[in-house]
């Protein structure tokens, strides 16, 4: 989308930081904070403190560090980045729930903030007042949601239990109606945190439908935060990545969702994972760690086979036990799945485990891999453990696909085998 | 774009800043806010509405009781009855309305986290709840205060009964100022919450609710005449049931404490609303 240079920006960000203190902020009563400096004052730990977090009480931390920012009418702006990246302590900002430390933001339009759907819904007003409730709080005049209503009652799905309590909704009807009054806000900014993973997946479409509508032929601006990439795709014209509290990347969509693999891309060759001192009693097996076996580094071809070694816990004896292993494009879509053989084990003890894991199909990116184990017995799975994230590959170039440039969004992430191919003429 | 004005977002500075513009444009919020109170009192209950006139009639046959016959306290010449569901309406218009708004910011936590809407709307449309509580109540005073009438007991309507608009204004605005300062404090400290119900109590025997001021004298006068209540519940039973005598002073300087209340109550919400949500 081209945009107008000598248009002033919608959106102004000039230098915006925003400090929090760590640690317990308040005592809440009287007498914890009594306790506190009683404490204190003998030297004493703080009793109100909770253990592992002493180092940060009474530090403080930047959730923004110092953004700088135009957005101008008519882009759809997406905002990516791991959590606690500030992102979402951005929209706060701009959206005026809470002042800034540092900065100045200027906004010159009317905003829509929709970090939540269904804000102020009472459960016993019917669905028709929770509108005008909700509608009222979302800064629309009340002339306005009449004349919306019909609208609004269409595109929820819920005309039939328009007066009915919402308490009788079902948790999908509700955030629809919610949604809805959202969609229908008269305003030229639109801020968006996740929003959009409500309902079903045809109402989720028709919402996605409905904001790139918003943005593309109304011309409204969009914020959006997200860690659903293909949303932030289909979506943004214009992408941000965030990393503590700074933005790393402005730009394409495409490159900034490279930039964040990469960012979130942070893989060992060794790691243990943290075991509770008592397994739930189900549990049958756990991991306690895992090991990349005969290489030195992560980025393979797509022709070498990966090693690893899960270093495993048996709690239970176990009839039927599989490693289930899902493989993420860089924290968005699964591309599918390894299961391992089915393992047996009669004694309670730790073992290795070493699985080998053929790329061929890979393309060129980064991977990431969650962990779970799934036992089988009497025709039912259960899961024992589940380890998001728990290691990762990156896959250099893949011989199989020539020497053109795999483009993910029209091929996605798997290469099948060549096809068989006969020319007959 | 044409002609958009600009919302600058800036640090919070300066320690009274209030919008009221703003409020005004959100003007069908507190609407609804006020509509879905009311609502709410009679969604689920059978008798719904009713049960606000319930309640200080209730109230009132025990304080006949207690106070009336065992403790034998004057009532001025006023049926006992009466007389206590006067002080007692009037009241409770004030101790409910602080009471209900000085825990507003934990009660609205969820919403004020999320969306932005001048938060003074809360605590307002709760105050005209109130209001609108006693006004139902007061149809119920009307109707005692005819059939005591009709029954021969010195009653009439008279031009008195014009200040009683006055009146009930300034005990909304005085419970909203002291309401704010209290939504402040329990937002810091939870034990506030605790010290209002208390203080409420021990505020209503300082206030000539169940005892007319006749029965007052001496230092214990003295001292309630400073107690903003004390010539607002008064000149309400001088102006409607026409006992005791009417309090100028104390009534006068109980607007400059209804105003300070008040002044200092928005000061302190101004600055509580700002960042209220990066404590909680």
């Amino acid at each position: 989308m081209e945009q107008n240079i000598t248009q002033k920006p919608i959106i102004e960000i000039k230098g915006l930081k925003k400090r929090y203190r760590m640690g317990v902020v308040t005592g809440k009563t009287l007498k914890a904070d009594w306790e506190s400096f009683w404490a204190r004052k003998r030297g004493l730990p703080d009793p109100n403190v909770k253990i592992g977090q002493e180092r940060l009480v009474g530090q403080t931390f930047m959730a923004l560090n110092g953004i700088d920012l135009n957005v101008y009418p008519g882009e759809a702006v997406g905002i990516i980045g791991i959590n606690g990246a500030g992102k979402s302590t951005m929209l706060k900002l701009i959206s005026r729930i809470t002042a800034p430390t540092e900065g100045e933001i200027i906004l010159r339009g009317k905003i829509a903030s929709m970090l939540e759907v269904g804000t102020g819904f009472n459960p016993e007003l019917t669905g028709r007042e929770n509108i005008y409730m909700n509608g009222t709080i979302l800064g629309m005049k009340k002339s306005e949601i009449d004349k919306k209503m019909e609208e609004i009652i269409e595109f929820s799905e819920c005309r039939d239990f328009i007066d009915t309590p919402v308490k009788r909704y079902s948790s999908g009807m509700y955030v629809k109606l919610a949604f809805s009054v959202a969609a229908h806000l008269e305003s030229d900014i639109i801020i968006m945190d996740e929003v959009l993973a409500v309902g079903d997946v045809a109402f989720q479409k028709k919402c996605l439908a409905r904001m790139s509508a918003a943005a593309q032929e109304e011309g409204k601006t969009v914020l959006y935060v997200s860690h659903n990439m293909s949303t932030i795709r289909q979506l943004c014209n214009r992408c941000l990545v965030m990393k503590e509290g700074k933005i790393i990347y402005d730009g394409d969509v495409e490159e900034a969702i490279r930039v964040y693999s990469e960012e979130s891309f942070r893989f060992d060759m060794h790691r243990t994972f943290p075991q509770p001192a008592a397994y739930p009693k189900r549990q049958e097996a756990a991991v306690t760690g895992i090991e990349i076996l005969d290489r030195d580094n992560l980025t393979c071809s797509a022709d070498e086979k990966l090693k690893v070694r899960f270093h495993t816990k048996f709690i239970q004896p176990v009839e039927a036990m599989s490693f289930f292993v899902a493989a993420k494009y860089a924290g968005t879509n699964i591309v599918g799945t390894y299961i391992s053989q089915s393992i047996r084990s009669n004694m309670c003890e730790d073992a290795h485990v070493d699985l080998t894991f053929d790329l061929s199909t890979f393309v060129p990116g980064k991977y990431f891999c969650d962990i779970r184990l799934v036992s089988m017995s009497n025709g039912k799975m259960r899961y024992s453990e589940e380890i998001p994230a728990a290691f990762g590959f990156e896959i250099s170039d893949n011989a199989a696909k020539g020497s053109f440039i795999w483009d993910i969004g029209k091929w996605g992430y798997n290469l099948l085998p060549v096809l068989e191919t006969k020319v007959d003429s | 774009m044409e002609n958009q004005k600009e919302i600058i977002i800036r640090p919070p500075s300066g320690w009274f800043d209030f919008n009221l513009k703003e409020l005004w444009d959100y003007r069908d919020l507190v609407k609804e806010f006020v509509l879905r109170n009311f609502k709410l009192i009679y969604k689920q209950t059978v008798l719904g509405p009713a049960w606000l006139v319930f309640n200080p009639i209730f109230t009132s046959v025990i304080f006949t009781f207690v106070f009336g016959q065992f403790a034998g306290i004057s009532t001025d010449g006023v049926p006992q009855f009466l007389f206590y569901m006067a002080g007692n309406s009037l009241w409770s218009l004030f101790s409910t309305s602080v009471t209900n708004n000085s825990n507003l910011f934990f009660a609205n936590k969820n919403v004020f986290g999320k969306i932005y809407f001048p938060r003074i709307a809360t605590p307002l449309a709760q105050s005209i709840s109130c209001l609108i509580n006693f006004m139902i109540q007061f149809v119920a005073l009307l109707a005692f205060f005819v059939f005591y009438m009709v029954t021969g007991s010195p009653l009439r309507f008279s031009l008195k009964m014009l200040i009683i608009p006055v009146i009930l204004l300034q005990t909304t605005l005085l419970a909203l100022g002291v309401s704010l300062i209290f939504s402040a404090l329990t937002a810091k400290y939870r034990d506030f919450t605790f010290i209002v119900t208390l203080g409420m109590q021990m505020w209503m025997y300082v206030s000539p609710v169940v005892y007319p001021m006749s029965l007052t004298g001496g230092w214990m006068y003295k001292i309630l005449l400073f107690n903003p209540m004390t010539p607002i519940l008064n000149n309400f039973k001088w102006a409607f049931l026409g006992s005791g005598s009417f309090m100028l002073w104390s009534w006068v300087l109980s607007f400059v404490t209804t105003g300070a209340c008040l002044f200092v109550g928005l000061a302190i919400f101004s600055k509580v609303e700002k960042t209220f949500v990066d404590t909680v």
